[in-house]
């Protein structure tokens, strides 16, 4: 037997900061290949449950603003996660506004043009993933890799996006509450290079508010504050080791640089100190001009913290609801009820 | 005299660790690196405390294991890490020895003549030292598939560029300090360009190893003229010309 028509997604702008990504490609850095993979994986992963995927399909990861998308063979059903909507333009004319953290299911013709991400960074999930083919084990965009994540090239106008179709029958959609981004500082452990570093300017690095500036991609944060000092003259570069998501290195400028998931898989400059897993994702929503604190804990913090964020989201993934969406007339619920054949039997 | 020190564990945040062995570049540091990267090699095969490793990445002087935190015992990781560490001899296996196609032509090679000049050599000379000369590479990375080889003569080190090019064509081949380079794509950088390689140094379709280099390998250049490179390119992005045809006959010292 044939497998059913996959559905279609049609970028019709592909706006700009959009990517295709999943958990990224781990197991090829010793090539020079960067683990890529979504920004804030709890976020991404909502999003995947509330259209009923499972975990680690591949989502659009929403850092910028102009995409548009039309459905061109549907039903599809999709949902937000983060501080973000879209407006949902109906192929009949009619406009409404789809916040996040519910599916929706769309129907062929029907155009969903996605806001600017409050904090910076957003997820959309299709039911059924992006279904591009992947590439060394992901379909996560990288363009330094060569694989920019679409056909292995950049979006373009008319690019078709594969995912499921939604089979006809149940209207009913799921939603659920935000989940919830902790505030606070973010959480580091000590970097492989904090002797680089000289006493006063390690306590500045802890003491800094520091502020979120405009360069910032996939790859890395820029942050912006006083001058750390390094502890000699050539304390400012390193013969190039290892980095990883999380480093924060510090160049002869004295401004700290976070990497983030698309960052290389070396680096020359000393390290100051590395944010914990669980907090990774806090770094996917600093757009510039808002502050950050660093504080530091210990290893079985760390491992403590990414525990309790596993079992909150376990939590969050319980608390996910069936609902009808307003609009909908629920003729099973009428007959159950009695309602309709009810009405018919009545006798005058 | 080999600057071997103590090798040192350093915690890149808490989902790997790195072994340092040195903080200097060496033959004989790299290849205790690349001793202890095959000695977690094995393990990941056969020891469950190694199960979860995600990514071994050699440099130049470290082994870095990414690991997935929720699922290892970092700690006893890192204690096993250090001791193999302690123990780890140079690597057993040679990597693999490339002798590899460079053309000199002008058009390729902006940097050759003013090079040449600040050394006060003939390009030439430049050249038949470079001929000369085995390569080591030492680490792939900055960009997917870059090798940092070292083993340049010390008379041709030079530092960087002052002003970064916008854009090096991919296939350069690159020297500053004492390292070569070739940009496996088109990027910005600030090296020196000497001549520019036919053969692709990163290409996807070999799935299990799409950069053609690894950290370990060897590399000797020999040189083509103008009609030759572009032969060999065309033989190269049809599909016609292997990587393998381009390995060494015998392991180079």
């Amino acid at each position: 037997m044939m497998p059913p028509p996959a559905g279609l997604i049609e970028v019709v702008q592909p706006g700009i900061g959009c990517s295709v990504q999943d958990r990224g490609r781990p197991g090829h850095r010793h090539q020079g290949i960067p683990a890529a993979g979504w920004l804030d994986a709890p976020l991404a992963q909502a999003a995947n449950a509330l259209v009923g995927n499972a975990s680690g399909l591949a989502v659009l990861e929403l850092r910028g603003m102009g995409l548009e998308l039309r459905v061109h063979r549907g039903p599809v059903r999709v949902a937000l996660a983060g501080r973000v909507s879209a407006r949902w333009q109906r192929h009949e004319g009619a406009s409404a506004l789809l916040p996040a953290w519910q599916s929706a299911t769309l129907q062929d013709g029907d155009r969903l043009i996605p806001g600017m991400a409050e904090t910076g960074c957003a997820y959309l999930a299709v039911a059924g993933g992006v279904d591009l083919p992947p590439q060394l084990g992901s379909r996560s965009s990288d363009a330094r890799a060569g694989l920019p994540g679409l056909l292995g090239r950049n979006w373009k106008p008319g690019d078709l996006l594969p995912c499921s179709r939604w089979p006809a029958g149940d209207a009913r959609e799921w939603r659920a509450p935000p989940w919830a981004v902790p505030n606070g500082p973010i959480r580091v452990l000590p970097g492989p290079q904090q002797d680089h570093f000289s006493a006063q300017a390690l306590a500045l690095f802890y003491s800094e508010s520091w502020q979120a500036t405009a360069g910032q991609d996939r790859m890395g944060l820029r942050l912006s504050g006083q001058r750390l000092t390094h502890a000699g003259t050539d304390a400012a570069e390193i013969v190039s080791d290892a980095v990883a998501p999380g480093a924060i290195q510090v160049p002869a400028s004295g401004q700290p640089i976070v990497l983030l998931a698309d960052s290389q898989t070396v680096g020359g400059y000393p390290k100051i100190a590395h944010v914990i897993s669980a907090d990774l994702p806090r770094l996917a929503h600093l757009p510039p001009g808002t502050c950050v604190q660093f504080q530091r804990v210990t290893p079985g913090q760390a491992r403590q913290a990414l525990q309790a964020q596993r079992q909150a989201w376990q939590a969050w993934l319980a608390s996910q609801e069936q609902f009808l969406p307003p609009g909908f007339i629920d003729e099973e619920a009428l007959y159950r009820n009695n309602l309709v054949s009810g009405m018919l039997l009545a006798k005058p | 005299m080999s600057p071997v020190q103590e090798p040192v564990l350093l915690a890149l945040g808490d989902s790997a660790w790195t072994v340092q062995f040195a903080k200097t570049i060496h033959p004989d540091i790299h290849a205790r690196v690349m001793g202890l990267g095959q000695r977690v090699a094995q393990l990941r095969e056969a020891d469950p405390l190694f199960a979860h490793i995600e990514d071994v990445v050699p440099t130049f002087r470290s082994l870095t294991v990414h690991f997935s935190p929720m699922d290892t015992d970092s700690e006893r990781l890192g204690e096993r890490l250090l001791s193999l560490a302690m123990e780890a001899t140079k690597a057993s296996l040679a990597g693999r020895s490339w002798r590899l196609p460079a053309c000199f032509d002008p058009r390729f090679a902006p940097d050759l003549a003013p090079m040449a000049q600040a050394k006060g050599l003939q390009e030439r000379q430049v050249i038949e030292r470079l001929l000369g000369s085995s390569f080591r590479a030492y680490m792939i990375g900055f960009l997917p598939g870059f090798p940092y080889m070292g083993g340049l003569p010390v008379e041709l080190a030079m530092p960087r560029l002052a002003s970064p090019r916008v854009r090096v064509p991919a296939r350069s081949i690159a020297l500053a300090g004492e390292m070569c380079a070739v940009y496996p794509w088109d990027s910005p950088g600030g090296w020196h360009l000497i001549g520019r390689t036919p053969v692709t140094l990163f290409n996807l379709q070999h799935a299990g190893q799409a950069a053609m280099l690894a950290a370990g390998d060897t590399v000797r250049w020999y040189e083509v003229g103008l009609d030759e490179y572009e032969a060999l390119f065309r033989q190269c992005q049809s599909g016609e010309m292997q990587r393998e045809c381009f390995l060494g006959p015998e392991p180079s010292a």
